[in-house]
């Protein structure tokens, strides 16, 4: 094999959401009530504009879930070699790079190994700062000058005629474009051919429904986006080939890169956080609000209790006792992403640990009004059994509130992410997230002449996942919430 | 009154017990003092003896609960949970790193703390009140559907986003304040003038966004209709009674976090070099002095168990219904 598959847990866990995103898809499909509010939400043109920026996020952030080590060619020559002199000692181990990969990473090969010196601007084919460069002359004799070096990768197609940079630029966002325009028709034509299938009217018909927002789902708001996201996503393609499009940072990394690999960070923490949430203020609030008694008491008594520490306070505690864990065995990681991830997977658990107490009470309060309504306890008379009448009866009915709750968690835990970050109680250092971005940036905006191109590009991404997420969240809130979706 | 108050006394009783046997568990239990002082030694000069002597100087030397080689009440006292957890109940929160005593620290550090945390806190709720109850007023225009827009888009915004930006466009651009620092006196407000803008802004998002829908929610009972019906002003029913039967609401959210004010802000703090509550919690996570943070985390929570009950007394105020028994 030409690569060892590394399964990291935050992997396992990404993918697990999936599967149960897909239970869910298949439970809204058979259930009437969720089907309405999916429905509900499929007519919002902000919810489903922002539904396909995230989608687009989400994307990247699975294919940068699927890990793996690429075998050692040259290593593996030189054992070939002594092998032959040990001729027939028997298959020999193959050996694997430490360094873990990802799928995403395979793609961006070009981005994450054309490495420059230090910093540069973006689009820039020189460096940002002068340099002594040594210069070859006509006499051949070898001469000293201060000035700004050519950048290794950076526009190093161009060779000798820098001056055509902005031409070349230019013809590339052009391309890019006439590429985009004809994608989009693409996908709007068959979008519509579609409608106008499903619906039995004629094309025409069909282009008017989506352009006046009459169909059943805001294709208009979709489309539009999707044209949006054409016609900034392909031309950075096109000039990330041979260009660093934001710029690269202080060891020269592209930051563009960066930025497409804190993606994936963002959302484990988004996600994976509610995953440890979720069982903890489900089945704790369900208990305190059904069983009442000295349960409940039990129960506020964890949650007043863990909900007084500060936030901030807790999760610091917790993230130094973790690292003192991690620091001190160092015999768990095989490799550095390993051991990265535990910290990052612990950093969800914690701030699940955290988080759970609000969403605990909203359940609980639920719940108690749920138990006094007559249905349950004709089901109690009846003697169903409690376990049942929780499953069938209380849960079901409690679906909103996790789902607005999960949505609305989202984007607070990503903006939070960034702060502890910045605190050092957030990911590892090494590992690339919006936190340690801004980190490594914030003293840049200093420097003279300023270096603004990092902290710009963590900026506008974030802003626009955490603007998707809110959108999101609103559409949904207003759908699934029932005393909202009646009134509407 | 008193007894409701001497009643909710001795329940924050068992909370604050909750709270100090979590963070001993977090710091002793799930890390034993050995650990502690490697992290602490750096891995080079890990020895036997420097971990020995390191845990000596500290007095994290002790058995963990009972002290079986002490005599008399010494079996309980001498431990470390005694010295080290529950003294903390009598304001007792031992040395930092630095040798210096953690409760003084604490009391000179509140100062400038509040000076940053308590006008913020002010200025922001009325702010933030006015500008939902303007959207409030325009409700359903295209003033309100924008101003949404702007307080989703401001609550998208991340909070170091705001002060980084506020320090390059209004310090080094501008040139009008310094970027960071704190000095006593009437200079003041020369440092804190920045940070109070950047607080208030970074909180008109979401802040503005809640009261808004509370609003809404109340502009739609029955004695809003009635008031109208009498013919009072849109004016005067949202001040006279919209807003104060909003009380409640805004209050259960707001009161809790008055007495946390005291602890600062971690991140306006640290990045404006304010001497407060805030950077000395940075400074004691980013040096890993566990005496510190956990001083700071048993003060966190006496603090928010204060702003329980002072929610509930304010409950009394707003809305004469309510009586304590």
């Amino acid at each position: 094999m030409t690569f060892l598959p590394v399964i990291l847990w935050s992997d396992v866990l990404i993918w697990l959401l999936v599967l149960a995103a897909f239970l869910l898809a298949w439970l809204s499909v058979h259930n009437p009530l969720l089907r309405a509010a999916w429905q509900r939400v499929g007519r919002s043109r902000a919810g489903m504009a922002s539904a396909t920026v995230l989608i687009v996020f989400v994307a990247v952030g699975l294919l940068d879930s699927i890990h793996y080590r690429p075998r050692l060619e040259n290593w593996e020559g030189h054992r070939e070699a002594q092998g032959a002199a040990h001729a027939g000692q028997g298959e020999k181990p193959a050996a694997y790079a430490i360094e873990v990969l990802s799928l995403l990473d395979r793609l961006l090969t070009p981005l994450r190994t054309q490495i420059e010196k230090t910093y540069s601007e973006p689009l820039a084919t020189r460096a940002y700062a002068k340099e002594a460069i040594e210069l070859r002359a006509a006499d051949g004799q070898i001469r000293q000058t201060r000035d700004y070096p050519r950048l290794k990768h950076g526009g190093a197609h161009l060779g000798a005629d820098e001056g055509e940079r902005d031409a070349d630029v230019a013809w590339r966002l052009l391309r890019a474009l006439g590429v985009g325009v004809l994608v989009w028709l693409t996908v709007a034509t068959a979008v519509a051919a579609g409608l106008a299938r499903v619906a039995a009217c004629s094309q025409r018909e069909a282009w008017r429904r989506i352009w006046h927002n009459e169909s059943a789902f805001a294709w208009n708001a979709v489309l539009a986006t999707i044209g949006g996201l054409l016609l900034v996503l392909l031309p950075v393609a096109t000039l990330a080939v041979d260009y660093h499009v934001f710029g690269t940072d202080k060891v020269g990394q592209d930051v563009l890169y960066q930025i497409v690999k804190s993606v994936r960070t963002a959302l484990v923490i988004g996600l994976v956080t509610t995953l440890v949430m979720l069982p903890l203020s489900i089945l704790l609030g369900v208990l305190a609000g059904y069983f009442r008694g000295w349960v409940d008491d039990l129960i506020q008594y964890l949650y007043t209790t863990l909900s007084s520490i500060p936030g901030v306070l807790l999760i610091a505690a917790a993230v130094l006792m973790m690292q003192v864990v991690i620091d001190t065995h160092p015999q768990w990681f095989e490799t550095a992403a390993e051991r990265a991830d535990l910290r990052l997977l612990a950093l969800c658990f914690i701030l699940g640990v955290t988080s759970w107490t609000g969403l605990c009470r909203l359940l609980r309060g639920e719940t108690l009004k749920l138990r006094e309504l007559e249905y349950i306890q004709a089901a109690q008379a009846f003697g169903v059994a409690d376990l049942r009448i929780i499953v069938r009866h209380i849960l079901p009915n409690l679906m909103h509130i996790v789902i607005i709750a999960l949505v609305m968690d989202f984007s607070s835990l990503v903006l939070a992410e960034a702060v502890l970050s910045y605190v050092g109680i957030g990911v590892d250092p090494t590992m690339i997230s919006f936190g340690t971005m801004i980190n490594n940036a914030r003293m840049e905006l200093a420097r003279e002449p300023m270096v603004w191109w990092s902290l710009a590009a963590a900026f506008v991404f974030m802003f626009t996942l955490v603007l998707a997420a809110n959108l999101l969240a609103d559409a949904m809130r207003d759908a699934f919430d029932p005393r909202l979706a009646g009134s509407a | 009154m008193l007894a409701y108050l001497v009643r909710r006394l001795l329940y924050a009783l068992p909370i604050l017990i909750g709270v100090n046997l979590i963070t001993f568990a977090l710091f002793f239990i799930v890390n034993t003092p050995d650990d502690m002082a490697r992290m602490q030694l750096g891995v080079k000069r890990v020895t036997p003896e420097a971990i020995a002597r390191w845990k000596g100087e500290r007095g994290y030397d002790k058995p963990l609960f009972i002290n079986e080689s002490a005599a008399g009440i010494g079996v309980v006292t001498d431990t470390i949970f005694f010295t080290k957890s529950a003294r903390m109940f009598a304001g007792d929160f031992g040395r930092a790193e630095d040798g210096r005593d953690i409760a003084r620290e604490i009391v000179t550090r509140m100062g400038p703390s509040l000076a940053i945390a308590l006008p913020t806190f002010v200025l922001g709720l009325l702010v933030t009140v006015s500008f939902a109850l303007l959207l409030t007023f325009f409700r359903a225009s295209y003033l309100d559907f924008w101003g949404v827009v702007l307080c989703v888009a401001l609550m998208s915004i991340s909070g170091l986003f705001y002060i980084i930006g506020g320090q390059y466009l209004v310090s080094k651009i501008w040139r009008l304040v310094p970027i960071s620092g704190y000095g006593g006196g009437l200079d003041a407000w020369r440092f804190l003038i920045l940070p109070l803008a950047i607080g208030v802004i970074s909180g008109i998002g979401s802040s503005t966004r809640w009261y808004r829908t509370i609003f809404i929610e109340e502009i739609s009972r029955d004695y809003v209709r009635t008031a109208r019906a009498k013919g009072l002003s849109e004016v005067t029913v949202l001040f006279r009674h919209v807003l104060r039967n909003a009380m409640i609401p805004i209050l259960t959210g707001v009161v809790v976090v008055i007495p946390l004010l005291f602890m600062g802000s971690l991140l306006t703090e640290s990045f404006f070099g304010i001497p407060g509550l805030g950077s000395y919690t940075i400074d004691a996570i980013n040096a890993q002095d566990f005496a510190v943070v956990r001083a700071m985390v048993f003060i966190g929570s006496v603090l928010y168990i204060v702003g329980l009950i002072l929610t509930d007394l304010s409950y009394t105020f707003v809305d004469p219904r309510i009586r304590f028994n």
